[in-house]
């Protein structure tokens, strides 16, 4: 049987679906952590995006922080925080956060910024306030984006999740590392199987979910790029290169 | 910081590991992506299929990859190669939109010129697509490399030594000195390789060290929303 085949045994096998480190658990655990990370990323990030996106103040501390994080290793961040601050579910979800918030950040200001200024002009002289353009203008037209910086934070978050595991987190990671250290093949590629089939069908639904929510941007305002020979780029298109800064 | 000097000769041997790791990846990365962008900025489907295909295997966090692919392909399963062909797939992935947007980017007037003029179809690219295409190119590159550069050190948990094995070392023995060295070290190579790309666009861009064409400094500016400069 070659290691496909067992991971695949392994992963139906019935044992393995019942009990307290079962394969349901380590699914709901990955979530737990994913779910209330990027709650309290998108807490933070969300609303200091709207702000650099529409005032334009701090754009360059917005682009620094990107950068710099797309250069930092996850691993080296997470052995640095988790031994300053203990191993348990708070200083990993606080990594979990501080890495999510980069991509968000990035993908919610561009959005905003993406949006002409000359139709965010004439709102203001249609008299709309500060407050209904952001909410009426600026946000239907960047939703793109912003989806797209949500989808690429969410991700970042689940991969990172999973180096956690490393480091004492629960997750599906711990299959993946607890199979290396037991010299489990089988419970190792039924690990690596699980992760890659819950990232795409993540990505799948967030997809999905931004093809139902998100507004159609007419061709004619600028987060639609067009290449030379015309055809349109989605603007989604463009901020997919935020995912995965360096996990 | 005594730590450092003691260990200096285990620090600059895992940052030469980290360089081969990262180095490889990127240039095969760079010279796959070439006919590929190319191909999907020529048509449409060739560029929905790659982008899609890329998309996806972009979206496979990288410690699976890593374990998945030598299953796949039936290498050992600790074996650096593993990392490599891992890591060599997301700067695919990453360096196929930009190098499609680049092609893109040239001017149409500018290619028919040159047909006009007689050049040849392959003439035409290396002559002028290709030079013409540099600056987007040289923007997506670097993004590569400062990702592949933070990747490779993942390989660490697998076993497979960079600067990351710092990081889990200096985990485990609840030694901070070691993880910063580490971080650190990962962001010198990280500055390092960059440097070097800049400077190899220098050298075989020059027209483009005063002023860069209007295009390409249009997408430029609009890339450095998502992308280092």
């Amino acid at each position: 049987m070659n290691l496909f085949e067992q991971g695949f045994a392994w992963l139906f096998d019935v044992a393995h679906w019942m009990g307290p480190t079962s394969i349901p658990v380590r699914i709901g655990e990955h979530f737990e952590y994913t779910g209330i990370s990027l709650f309290f990323a998108a807490l933070i990030a969300v609303p200091l995006g709207f702000f650099i996106g529409h005032t334009g103040k701090g754009r360059g501390a917005a682009i620094a922080i990107s950068n710099v994080s797309r250069a930092l290793p996850t691993l080296g961040l997470l052995a640095a925080l988790i031994l300053l601050l203990g191993i348990g579910l708070l200083p990993a979800v606080i990594v979990l956060v501080i890495l999510g918030i980069p991509p968000l950040l990035a993908g919610v200001y561009a959005g905003i910024e993406s949006v002409d200024r000359q139709t965010v002009d004439a709102a203001r002289a249609m008299g709309m306030t500060e407050l209904q353009i952001l909410f009426k203008v600026e946000i239907p037209l960047g939703a793109a984006l912003i989806f797209g910086g949500i989808r690429a934070a969410t991700l970042q978050i689940i991969a990172t999740a999973v180096v956690a595991a490393y480091f004492s987190l629960g997750g599906l990671g711990r299959l993946l590392v607890d199979g290396l250290a037991q010299n489990d093949y089988p419970q190792l590629v039924a690990g690596a199987i699980l992760v890659i089939a819950i990232a795409l069908i993540v990505d799948g639904i967030l997809a999905l979910i931004q093809k139902l929510v998100v507004p159609r941007v007419s061709a004619g305002t600028r987060s639609t790029k067009r290449t030379a020979r015309g055809g349109a780029i989605p603007p989604v298109a463009q901020s997919r290169t935020l995912i995965k800064e360096g996990q | 910081m005594e730590w450092v000097w003691t260990n200096f000769g285990l620090i600059w041997g895992l940052t030469l590991s980290q360089v081969w790791l990262s180095a490889l990846p990127i240039v095969i990365g760079f010279v796959v992506s070439i006919p590929l962008g190319y191909l999907a900025s020529r048509s449409r489907v060739a560029r929905s299929v790659l982008l899609s295909v890329g998309g996806i295997l972009y979206t496979i966090p990288s410690l699976a990859l890593f374990l998945i692919i030598p299953v796949i392909i039936g290498t050992s399963l600790l074996d650096p190669i593993n990392v490599i062909i891992a890591l060599t797939i997301y700067a695919i992935a990453i360096m196929v939109r930009s190098s499609a947007d680049a092609f893109a980017s040239v001017p149409e007037p500018v290619q028919d010129s040159a047909t006009a003029v007689g050049f040849s179809n392959a003439q035409r690219f290396f002559a002028v697509d290709f030079p013409l295409a540099g600056p987007v190119l040289l923007a997506g590159i670097r993004v590569v490399s400062v990702s592949t550069v933070s990747l490779v050190s993942i390989g660490s948990v697998i076993g497979v030594s960079s600067l990351g094995f710092l990081f889990t070392d200096g985990f485990q023995r609840d030694f901070f000195t070691e993880i910063w060295v580490g971080l650190i070290g990962t962001l010198i190579v990280a500055a390092v390789f960059d440097l070097v790309l800049v400077l190899i666009a220098r050298a075989l861009m020059p027209w483009n060290r005063r002023s860069s064409p209007a295009l390409a400094r249009m997408i430029m500016r609009k890339r450095s929303v998502v992308m280092p400069r």
